[in-house]
């Protein structure tokens, strides 16, 4: 049947060229293993053209895949399942491609994408290793294409294809407006009645997720070179690779550290999770991989500078890149499901996501056992006065971090196959700084002294006159940074804070050390300082997140106004331990919140990014600063009700001022109430429906009113308090103006939060001094919003130590290549 | 002995003494009959919000007060209290796990996670369901 206004020519296309990809990659795999089995061999050359005309083709499918996907995408053609979940019509442009990479297809098929651009970079340089590497490359990609696949074979599902039709996925099964009422078919116009897509998940319309999730699937993807090389080592049964391999290793730790940590400024940015780091699985999942990559890496200069260490290396590395493919499965699964804040669902394809994982881990694990007599090891053992020694022991307390980090982390997994009930710790977070506090401390310190300590053996008094100054002007900062920094979290009990102060010294030392080393031990010779510059920018992440962690403090706790409602009703102590951090501010009422009078002033619905904006306007209460914040929510797109949040920040050198909306009520009843009139004296009570009022005292012509009326008027004004059920205060000064004998102005004053007006009518009786009240209790509650705000102080010192990090990994993958062409062995 | 083999037991020592401890912490998901029994210790629970009794919030009295009822698979039910604002979308959310602990006759909640048709993008009956919406 044939169905008006579908385009099923791309689709098609692109399945073909689906099935196509996993055959070119399948033939590469087998030409590359064929020419690696064959060194010197005049096969060897004819194999390994076969698997380039292999891989170009395979190239060519993943490209166009991926054109066609984003054609279908642009044009909005929602008789595709994938453009039909993760689209709509009113997105932005930019944003098209966040719904490219929002669906695990898309991921996949960027993985792909990547996988194919490293793979031309190796074909171009790699020569004797080619073979080999580009083995284990186009069988993953043999691997990706299989998951992109989307066909049955004997029921059996195999992958999810990205161009798969709307209708052939049962979605119509339940709309009976697409039905023909007399076949019971789908309408053969039923395109026409298919107005728009489900569109993105309001959380994801943000920037970060058209960059983020590149540059991640590229820390991702790269990740597999160091692996691949090492596992042409162990076919080969030849360890040369360890010297083209370390620039690759240091270019993924890069990509996949910035890729990581851009996920954390997002969280912080534009999530409103309250921070940029949370210990979620997710985050972990990736993080992982990037600590025992670290690990490997180091591992990899010890053995290029003294022979130690080979075994691990190849450990390290085969570890780092089953661990990528293992946080895969941990988030594409949806075994995540309770414990992450990241929504993934169970696609049917736990089983394939496994096998990947098995697929490399078991032959890698295999040929390592196998050859791991055969590795060369020196038997002495190093001198501890060795740089090699000290690296050693940094790379294996990383190593153990992660697998600490990542043990925790798969409990679900552990739940899963053994059918227990384990549940994360009442503070998780806690449960994981408490450890990795200590892991801080220790790499602080080892990164701070190891590049004091030479190859193989130090001189006692070299190491001790060099290491001396960068030592005491590190005590110097950091006790100054402990004095004066008012670090005093004391939450987690004083061992836990001494535990910060002593890795806020590790931090700064690290810093500080490496800074020195520029000068100190390299003379100054910038280029060859790649590895100093990023321990300096892994120093100063230490160091920003040490200090913007222990001392964010929340300024928006509920201690004015409403809130005394909440201490009255709950005690003094909120019995969930949860701080009571809402602040709830009524439409142009200035309320009270520690240093400074916040005001709501205003909200506009932007109709370009259908976001809402609202002003907040914050003043020092010392006079010295007045400026306003504009966070936003966005309204959930079709399927789903109220809003999400983005934050706003105001930004200073030394630490953030962080806002977000937790909820916000409009006004949109009609104001239908009017005045009572009550009489009163000085000294009188008046009731009202949730409190009473006290008149105070009559003022005439108050200077602290001057503004409400001009010089020709006398103004009455009436003193008074409204004192509401809950105990709360506030002072109303309701008035009239009178010019010459007859012309009245009435100057009636508002409580908003009580929806209270009060006007002074008259004077009733002047001889005995009653006064005529008009009372107004509005049915309708103001425009309102609660929000969160927090301060950061120090954040920035971590994002600046982010891109100081991939700046240092960036200068010794230069240098590397160089010295790679140069052909010289030492590069330290 | 070597010296690197001293170091490595020592810290596979640590890194397994630090697994133990993590098991001290651990918590478990439990159904609302099994936490009310222990009551006062912190436990997860999987449950639905009742959307036939009423959710208290209101963000003039105090906007760190939500209560509701739960329940969860078993059809037992219990009165939820949160000190936090309402969690946006919470009415949609087909499951929410809740982090907390029974005191008296209700679960104080200290954390609640939403497990959310929308976020559920390649469900297909969250997405049957968006089709009305789509149409009109």
């Amino acid at each position: 049947m044939n169905y008006i206004g579908e385009h099923l020519l791309p689709g098609q296309i692109g399945h073909f060229l689906g099935i196509l990809s996993l055959i070119a990659s399948l033939v590469a795999t087998i030409a590359y293993f064929k020419a690696s089995r064959l060194q010197l061999s005049p096969d060897q050359a004819s194999w390994i053209r076969l698997a380039r005309v292999a891989f170009l083709i395979e190239s060519f499918c993943v490209v166009i895949g991926f054109a066609i996907l984003y054609y279908l995408i642009s044009n909005h053609m929602f008789e595709y399942k994938y453009v039909f979940t993760h689209s709509d019509k009113s997105l932005q442009t930019e944003y098209l491609f966040a719904c490219f990479w929002e669906g695990m297809e898309g991921s996949f098929m960027l993985w792909s994408f990547w996988h194919c651009v490293l793979g031309w970079i190796l074909i171009w340089k790699a020569k004797e290793w080619e073979a080999g590497v580009m083995t284990v490359i186009s069988f993953a990609q043999f691997c990706i294409a299989t998951m992109l696949l989307g066909i049955y074979v004997f029921d059996v599902k195999i992958g999810i294809g990205p161009f798969i039709l709307s209708r052939t996925e049962g979605f119509f099964d339940m709309a009976p407006i697409f039905k023909d009422i007399n076949t019971g078919a789908l309408r053969q116009d039923y395109l026409t009645l298919l107005k728009d897509g489900t569109g993105l998940n309001v959380l994801l319309q943000n920037y970060w997720m058209v960059i983020h999730p590149p540059v991640l699937f590229l820390g991702f993807a790269s990740t597999i070179v160091p692996f691949a090389y090492a596992f042409a080592g162990l076919m080969k049964k030849d360890h040369s690779w360890t010297k083209p391999a370390l620039p690759w290793a240091s270019f993924s730790a890069a990509v996949l550290g910035l890729g990581v940590m851009m996920g954390a400024a997002w969280a912080y940015e534009s999530l409103s999770f309250g921070g940029y780091w949370a210990w979620d699985p997710v985050e972990n999942a990736s993080l992982v991989p990037w600590l025992t990559l670290v690990a490997g890496i180091h591992t990899n200069l010890i053995y290029r500078n003294s022979g130690y260490s080979l075994r691990t290396t190849y450990l390290f590395y085969i570890v780092s890149f089953v661990l990528v493919l293992y946080s895969t499965f941990l988030t594409k699964s949806g075994i995540l499901g309770d414990t992450s804040v990241h929504s993934f669902t169970d696609l049917g394809m736990n089983f394939q996501l496994i096998l990947f994982v098995l697929v490399f881990l078991i032959p890698a694990l295999f040929l390592y056992i196998k050859n791991y007599k055969s590795i060369p090891a020196i038997q002495k053992e190093e001198s501890t006065y060795s740089r090699e020694f000290w690296i050693f022991i940094g790379s294996l307390v990383l190593f153990l971090a992660g697998i600490v980090i990542i043990a925790k982390t798969s409990t679900p997994v552990f739940n899963k196959v053994f059918g227990s009930k384990i549940a994360p710790p009442e503070d998780a977070e806690f449960s994981y700084n408490q450890i990795q506090i200590f892991v801080a401390v220790v790499i602080g310190l080892l990164t701070a002294v190891t590049q004091y300590f030479k190859y193989k053996d130090t001189a006692k008094e070299y190491f001790g006159k060099k290491i001396l100054v960068p030592t005491v002007i590190a005590v110097v900062i950091s006790l100054c940074i402990s004095v004066f920094g008012n670090i005093n979290y004391d939450k987690k009990g004083p061992g836990y804070l001494f535990a910060i102060h002593l890795a806020i010294f590790a931090a700064v030392y690290s810093v500080v050390a490496n800074a020195a080393y520029i000068w100190l031990g390299l003379k100054g010779k910038i280029k060859a300082a790649g590895a100093s510059v990023a321990h300096v920018g892994f120093g100063l992440v230490l160091v920003g997140i040490l200090i913007s962690s222990s001392k964010k403090t929340v300024l928006s706790w509920n201690t004015t106004g409403v809130s005394v409602l909440q201490a009255a009703e709950k005690g003094s102590k909120n019995p969930a331990g949860d701080p009571a951090e809402n602040i709830t501010l009524f439409k142009r009422m200035p309320t009270d919140m520690g240093k400074f009078m916040v005001t709501y002033e205003k909200d506009t619905l932007n109709p370009a990014d259908r976001k809402r904006y609202f002003e907040i306007n914050f003043k020092a209460k010392d006079g010295k600063e007045t400026f306003s914040l504009y966070p936003d929510v966005i309204k959930q797109n079709k399927g789903g009700e109220g809003f999400s949040a983005n934050p706003a920040a105001q930004h200073y050198w030394y630490k953030d001022i962080f806002v977000y909306i937790t909820s916000f009520q409009e006004n949109n009843r009609e104001d239908t109430a009017s005045f009572h009139s009550r009489e009163a004296k000085v000294g009188d009570t008046l009731y009202y429906g949730n409190g009473f009022i006290v008149l105070n005292k009559v003022e005439k012509n108050p200077e602290a009113l001057k503004s409400k009326y001009s010089d020709d008027e006398t103004a009455v004004f009436l003193d008074m308090s409204v004192i509401t059920k809950d105990g709360r205060r506030y002072a109303v000064k309701p008035g009239i103006a009178l010019k010459g004998a007859d012309q009245l102005r009435n100057l009636p004053d508002t409580v908003v939060s009580q929806s209270l007006v009060i006007q002074f009518n008259k004077v009733a009786d002047s001889v005995n001094g009653t006064l005529e009240i008009g009372i107004k209790e509005s049915g309708a509650i103001t425009d309102l919003i609660t929000l969160k705000v927090y301060e950061f102080p120090m954040i920035n010192i971590l994002w600046l130590g982010v891109v100081v990090m991939v700046i240092g990994f960036a200068m010794s993958v230069y240098q590397r290549i160089k010295s790679l062409k140069r052909g010289d062995l030492r590069v330290s | 002995m070597k010296k690197t083999h001293i170091i490595l037991l020592v810290c596979i020592a640590a890194a397994i003494v630090v697994l133990i401890s993590y098991t001290g912490d651990l918590t478990t998901y439990e159904t609302i009959a099994s936490a009310r029994q222990k009551e006062g210790k912190f436990v997860n629970l999987i449950v639905k919000m009742d959307k036939g009794q009423p959710l208290e919030y209101d963000a003039v009295k105090n906007p760190n007060y939500m209560s509701f009822t739960a329940v969860d698979s078993l059809g037992n039910n219990i009165k939820v209290v949160y000190h936090n604002n309402k969690p946006t979308d919470m009415e949609k959310s087909e499951r929410l796990v809740l982090k907390g602990r029974v005191q008296g006759d209700h679960f104080e909640c200290k954390d609640i996670l939403l497990k959310c048709p929308s976020k559920y993008k390649d469900d297909p009956k969250a997405a049957q369901k968006n089709l009305q919406q789509s149409t009109s």
